[in-house]
């Protein structure tokens, strides 16, 4: 039996080697450089934490920050509330839906088309003079001008956080259903019998025995929606334009490192996005969690 | 009142609703279809809206750049070819096809291969250092990808592979989420006994792996691999920095690189670009939306 526990170094070996290798070292070296000035050849300083003081007064990133927060927070909001209500809708016994897979299908489709795609895609589409959407708006007299919808800082963070909520609402819901779908039918039967109605069923059974899937999609789109780069990237000339509003933190960093040859600095932001996900996951599992425990303390 | 032995007789909360509502039935009978009818509206024009900007780039497609220019219609036109032959000078798309197909399929390969290697290697033999190793992993799993960005663009650039598929292909050897995910499926899918079977009948650990392990891991492994596959595919950052040739492109980076390019100045054939990269997925989808939808329903049920 003791030789044969050997094999299981030789097992995980693999993936420990190239773990290390592509995946702990660069994590590592990224450290190392945002405590320097490297600007991508020729040796690297120590600046000691200056790309740091620089990173809290930088308002670019700041601004970044806010931006990232702004486009994400909408489209997080209107993704969820869609899809609670189609489950709602879906998952009622009184109102038997059908067509669920269908929907289902239909609704998740946007969610697995390449992101650059879809950012080109919605560039032309936006387009001001050429865009078709402005054309069919105008057609059918929704307008009457041509909305330059990626020229303006507000419509274009819009634009954003829409197409984020086209490509995500589907995906929340399949989660959402699988979530509703785990619910035992007792709890709908007692409250069918405590006379309970749509909304308090909804309201006082459904949401609070969703709390841990909806902990999981909006931790999930946090992290994802804090990383957002492809659509700002692609949609209008790839450092933020209009008026920086589309300038997120996963695009300031790329362009700071592979557009200026700010590696340092660069680095330094990539930590500063670190510490900032890992500060909002533990607010948004505290404040989920948080106020259970101390109910349960006072019982 | 309603008896106790009817709702322990599994009565669905229709009946129940039913029986309790006998004197108003008709009444809520009626409102209800029309209800109905109004959200299956609501439901279709949802599902238009998902649709519609996807029929507006098939449409445009097939128009030439004089005709998008002056309006929109739905009724297809007849460039097709044109704009084919007009993005095809500056821009090969099936290259861009190519390289991610070759890059998404080796990636695809090897984290399922090596992720069912680890999660063996985890689950079933006992060594030192086992708990401080797996811990390690899930803390690391947590890491988001652009942390390291710049010190992989370091490493690669100081081993010579920039430009190259290694760096987009090899680290998948080393994929946390999809180890940890196979572990917890095969510690409940695999009883030990069948391995001690095995080895008393002689079988080398690796030949106990490849007959015995992979074959019960199978599902999910596959499950896994559809979201390795598309996360590779989808994948622009990466490439992105890491390639530099237009002839390794992938089809993501290549969508940009259209974008910047002389094709921009005919919107057909750039919508035409677009649908190309499209609707294979769209096609694939097609084929595989129940097991990926249940894919996903699965995973998030059991974080």
């Amino acid at each position: 039996m003791k030789n044969l526990n050997r094999y299981g170094y030789a097992f995980i070996a693999p993936f420990w080697i190239i773990f290390l290798i592509f995946n702990i070292y660069p994590v590592a070296l990224t450290f190392y450089y945002s405590f320097t000035n490297y600007s991508g050849s020729g040796t690297a300083e120590v600046v000691g934490f200056a790309n740091y003081q620089r990173l809290i007064a930088d308002s670019y990133f700041v601004e970044a920050f806010f931006n990232t927060w702004k486009i994400w927070g909408v489209n997080f909001a209107l993704q969820i509330v869609i899809a609670l209500i189609l489950a709602m809708i879906f998952s009622d016994a009184r109102v038997k839906m059908k067509g669920l897979s269908f929907f289902r299908s239909i609704f998740y489709l946007p969610n697995l088309i390449t992101v650059s795609s879809v950012a080109l895609l919605f560039g032309i589409l936006l387009d001001w003079q050429h865009g078709s959407l402005n054309m069919v708006l105008m057609n059918i007299g929704v307008i009457s001008e041509p909305i330059n919808w990626l020229n303006q800082p507000t419509t274009a963070q819009l634009s954003v956080s829409l197409i984020l909520t086209w490509m995500w609402f589907g995906h929340s819901f399949i989660v959402v259903m699988a979530g509703v779908s785990g619910i035992s039918t007792d709890f709908y039967e007692a409250a069918l019998i405590d006379g309970a109605n749509r909304w308090q069923t909804f309201t006082k059974i459904t949401l609070p025995l969703l709390k841990p899937i909806l902990l999981y999609i909006m931790i999930t789109s946090l992290i994802g929606g804090l990383q957002l780069f492809d659509l700002p990237m692609l949609l209008t000339d790839g450092i933020g334009s209009p008026d920086g509003s589309l300038n997120t933190m996963v695009l300031y960093l790329y362009n700071q490192a592979f557009k200026y040859n700010n590696y340092g600095y660069a680095a330094a932001v990539a930590y500063g996005l670190f510490i900032i996900t890992v500060i909002f996951s533990a607010i948004v599992f505290k404040s989920m969690y948080g106020n259970e425990r101390k109910q349960a303390r006072r019982v | 009142m309603i008896d106790r032995s009817e709702i322990e007789n599994n009565v669905t909360p229709e009946q129940l609703a039913k029986r309790t509502l006998i004197p108003q039935e008709k009444k809520t009978k009626k409102r209800r279809s029309s209800v109905k009818g109004i959200i299956y509206t609501l439901l279709i024009l949802t599902a238009v809206i998902c649709f519609i900007p996807f029929l507006m780039m098939l449409v445009n497609a097939t128009r030439s750049n004089d005709a998008i220019l002056t309006g929109f219609t739905l009724i297809p036109g007849t460039a097709l070819m044109e704009n084919y032959r007009t993005m095809m000078e500056y821009v090969n798309i099936w290259n861009g096809f190519k390289n991610s197909l070759i890059i998404s399929v080796l990636v695809t390969l090897l984290t399922g291969y090596f992720s069912a290697l680890t999660a063996y290697g985890f689950a079933f033999y006992t060594f030192k250092g086992k708990n401080f190793l797996f811990v390690f992993m899930l803390v690391m799993m947590m890491v988001p990808g652009q942390l390291g960005l710049i010190g992989f663009y370091e490493l690669c650039k100081n081993l010579g592979i920039l430009d190259t598929f290694i760096p987009l292909i090899v680290p998948a050897v080393a994929s946390p989420f999809v180890v940890f995910f196979l572990r917890q499926y095969i510690q409940t899918t695999l009883h030990p006994s069948l391995i001690e079977a095995a080895r008393i009948d002689g079988a080398s650990e690796l030949r106990i792996f490849h007959t015995v392990a992979i074959p019960i891991m199978m599902p999910a492994v596959a499950t896994m691999s559809i979201f390795t596959f598309i996360g590779s595919w989808n994948n622009y950052i990466m490439p992105l920095v890491i390639l530099f040739s237009p002839e390794k492109y992938t089809l993501p980076v290549l969508m940009g690189f259209l974008k910047g390019s002389q094709v921009a100045q005919n919107l057909g054939s750039m919508y035409l670009g677009i649908a190309i990269s499209v609707v294979p997925i769209m096609i694939a989808f097609l084929f595989l939306s129940k097991y990926i939808v249940n894919s996903i329903s699965a995973g998030a049920v059991k974080e």
